[in-house]
């Protein structure tokens, strides 16, 4: 074993040096040189301030904004400096809980609204930062943010459709509504 | 499942398969050290490592001093591991200044990495320093898979040696699989993520104004630091209105690269990659799909061109395939069935162009149930542990696919390198039990199997075993072990069991509820991890260098040939009847029962 001591501690160093710090610093250098925005967190400008991430979603409760998925996250929702799922098992009292107060919340939010709701609409995301929901959500939301914001179920319905993404290529993943984008929008905040 | 669904998966299963033809091909001329033109250019590099670490490359090792090699480097990697974590709040690169990490974490952390199990007890972007994630973790991500690819290696280079005492270099199978084979793809791979969204920076977590102000709860701390509680024992808190959201951001890309090829799994962030700069779209969740399975399954190949029939590598790969898919089909097929609960409520939950439906807690609007199961079901085929969802929200069906895919030894695919020579004990164990039925002297690929490799065979095969089932017997008599559950009834059983399950056989993924950063679950899953590696590749290099010695004998009219549907089918059952056997009674107790509650409406 002794034998081996040497070589080893020679090697730990040497693959320190090339995959501990070679590595992220060549990645992060043709990162930084290629995609900027995307390599810092595509975060998104409007008047000089930094009002969000493309990509992190933003707690939502004002009927004037579409509501995102509910977040987990610790001690207030979507805290994206310390991502987080609920980890409610199926047949946890709490769950069935949550899902209950999140009916009605929504339901009470609109009480016009009686299509089902959605089930991601009501359901935690995994990392609690999701920052989409699914078409169908966005649509259940369009009379009561039309009514909040007195403008016609069409032209919110349009707004909804710009930021609605399709699957990649037709095929991947699932069809999504990006909904701090939508709402930047509808307040007509300009973001570069 | 729609049909859009069936495609998705189709698509994965077929686009692993025909890439893992070519890269297998690739790593095959890599071990037999005649270069492929596009990597020629590192030989420098190869030879300077070489030279500064004084190492002789035509030395043969036999398999005991091959064992030392491993144990030593490893021993050493998980001192350095352990050191950074334990220093980190005097080291530089540590911009959101974080402490040292407690002793007991930074052992479980420094084990989990070692063994390329990748647990994390630790929080990510709550616990660990940009200088630890680099020095620390994205190296073992890289040295631990090459650890394990070397002692695939050895084993391979055993089947085709004829009365050899060595079993070639450790030094060498190592650097090469790192160098050739696990730095181009991740770089490859690392610019192709930021190039979707994952971020790629030393700058420090940034801040942005939050459109609508949100009022929270804040827990109140004591003098001591430690939250207080109020007489019926609730937190005390108080209300609070962030105007401002906090965005950890650091060098996630080159990580996330390695720790999905290198099979180990460990996250930059907290929830893995369920976390937008982690996994921002479907195209970089198909990337990291196919990374979890992409070596493992090309290894197949690799080791079918080493002992020069590719339909012996062939006949494996697809045993590993079909388990692979019919679980998959269980998976994705129970999650999108759902929750009772949910259709109870009278939620919207069938799946559609416009809305995922299913059991969506804990999974990802971008992923939706389909790309969330097909990843449950890889990343614990193969012992990455890597997560996209939730697997502690899953239904009790679709948790148990991940359970038992990892109980299996986790050899349908596997880790990098571990998965192929774990898979290789069974069909060890395959050819001695058929040798027993039709009476003749088992042999695979022209070596005897004898008493020896028998016996090593079964401690392979059983270290595992006994790490889950001892570890999660231990957890649930015990007042810490019980004190971690965080979901009542069956499920927190099941919780245990995941995690044991998941340590004793090197995955790292969790039913994240379980609060496993204590001293207890600490110190006794990093002895699980422990032991399932290194009792497994001790064994596994013994029966290397019991094979390298032996004569190879020319196949005759009794020898069992091994790349027939029939030793397909043969050894689907070896593993199954040994997972089955193992693991049904704790499965029965736990997501089974948990299952028949469900569906009564329990």
């Amino acid at each position: 074993m002794l034998k081996e001591l040497l070589p080893s501690l020679r090697m730990l160093i040497v693959m320190t040096l090339l995959t501990g710090l070679f590595y992220p610093a060549l990645v992060t250098g043709v990162a930084q040189g290629l995609f900027p925005g995307k390599a810092t967190g595509s975060l998104l400008q409007a008047n000089g301030q930094v009002v969000g991430s493309a990509l992190i979603g933003q707690p939502f409760s004002d009927p004037r904004h579409f509501w995102g998925r509910p977040s987990a996250t610790a001690p207030m929702p979507y805290n994206a400096a310390a991502s987080g799922g609920s980890n409610l098992g199926p047949l946890n009292p709490a769950l069935a809980e949550a899902i209950e107060t999140r009916i009605t919340a929504l339901k009470a939010s609109d009480p016009t609204q009686k299509r089902p709701i959605p089930v991601d609409l009501v359901t935690a995301s995994g990392s609690g930062l999701d920052p989409h929901i699914s078409p169908d959500a966005a649509l259940w939301q369009v009379p009561r943010v039309a009514g909040a914001r007195n403008l016609s179920e069409a032209e919110v319905l349009l707004r909804v459709r710009k930021h609605t993404e399709g699957r990649a290529f037709g095929i991947l993943g699932e069809p999504r509504v990006n909904v701090l984008a939508l709402n930047l929008d509808l307040d007509n905040v300009d973001v570069r | 499942m729609n049909g859009n669904g069936y495609l998705q998966l189709v698509l994965y299963v077929s686009t692993l398969l025909l890439l893992s033809w070519p890269l297998g091909l690739f790593m095959a001329r890599i071990y037999a050290g005649t270069l492929p033109k596009g990597v020629r250019w590192f030989s420098p590099v190869e030879r300077a490592t070489y030279r500064l670490c004084g190492i002789r490359t035509d030395e043969e090792m036999s398999w005991t001093r091959y064992a030392f090699a491993v144990l030593t480097f490893n021993l050493l990697g998980f001192l350095a591991v352990y050191a950074l974590q334990r220093l980190q709040a005097v080291l530089p690169l540590n911009p959101q200044a974080m402490a040292a990490a407690t002793p007991d974490l930074s052992f479980n952390t420094a084990v989990s990495f070692a063994s390329n199990t990748n647990w994390q007890a630790y929080g990510g972007e709550t616990t660990l320093s940009y200088l630890t994630q680099m020095l620390g973790l994205t190296v073992q991500n890289f040295v631990s898979a090459a650890s394990g690819m070397a002692v695939l290696v050895a084993l391979m280079r055993a089947f085709t040696r004829r009365e050899s005492p060595g079993i070639g270099n450790f030094w060498v199978d190592m650097v090469r699989s790192t160098l050739y084979i696990l730095l181009p793809l991740s770089i490859l791979l690392s610019v192709a993520l930021v190039g979707e969204g994952v971020v790629q920076s030393f700058s420090p977590y940034q801040s942005v104004t939050l459109l609508q102000p949100v009022e929270y709860d804040e827990p109140v701390n004591g003098a001591d630091g430690q939250p207080l509680k109020d007489d019926k024992d609730q937190p005390i808190t108080e209300k609070k209105i962030a105007k401002e959201q906090r965005i950890a951001i650091g060098p996630a890309a080159s990580q996330v690269a390695i720790k999905q090829l290198g099979t180990n799994g460990g996250g930059f962030f907290n929830v893995n990659s369920s976390h937008p700069l982690e996994n921002p779209t479907p195209w970089s969740n198909f990337l990291e799909l196919l990374a979890i399975l992409l070596i493992p399954a090309a290894l197949c190949i690799t080791f079918g061109r080493f002992v020069g029939d590719v339909r012996q590598g062939g006949a494996i790969l697809a045993a590993m395939t079909i388990v692979f898919v019919v679980l998959l089909a269980l998976c994705v097929g129970s999650e999108q069935r759902g929750n009772p609960l949910f259709d109870r409520l009278g939620l919207a939950t069938s799946a559609s162009d416009q809305a995922p439906g299913g059991n969506m807690e804990g999974k990802e609007s971008r992923f939706g149930i389909v790309n969330s199961a097909l990843w449950a079901t890889a990343t614990t085929a193969a012992s990455n542990g890597s997560v996209n969802a939730m697997h502690d929200s899953f239904t009790p069906l679709g948790g148990l696919v991940p359970m038992w895919m990892m109980q299996l030894g986790e050899v349908i695919f596997g880790g990098v390198g571990s998965g192929l020579y774990g898979m290789i004990v069974f069909a060890i164990v395959g050819v001695f039990v058929s040798g027993l039925m039709i009476g003749r002297t088992p042999e695979y690929l022209g070596k005897k199997i004898e008493a020896f490799e028998m016996k090593m065979a079964a401690v392979a095969i059983l270290t595992p075993c006994v790490a889950v089932l001892l570890g999660t017997a231990l957890a649930v008599v015990s007042e810490a072990g019980v004190a971690g559950i965080a979901n009542p009834g069956i499920h927190g059983f099941s919780e245990i069991l995941y995690a044991f399950s998941s340590a004793g056989n090197n995955n790292g993924s969790a039913f994240g509820g379980l609060t496993v950063n204590t001293p207890f679950y600490n110190t006794l899953l990093g002895l699980a991890m422990l032991l399932a590696r290194y009792w497994v590749i001790v064994p596994v290099l013994a029966i290397a260098g019991s094979l390298a010695a032996k004569k190879s004998i020319p196949p005759s009219a009794g020898t069992l040939p091994t790349h027939t549907p029939l030793f397909v089918i043969l050894l689907i059952g070896t593993v199954i009847v040994v997972g089955a056997l193992t693991f049904l009674p704790a499965l029965a107790l736990g997501p089974i029962v948990e299952h028949v509650q469900m569906v009564h409406g329990h």
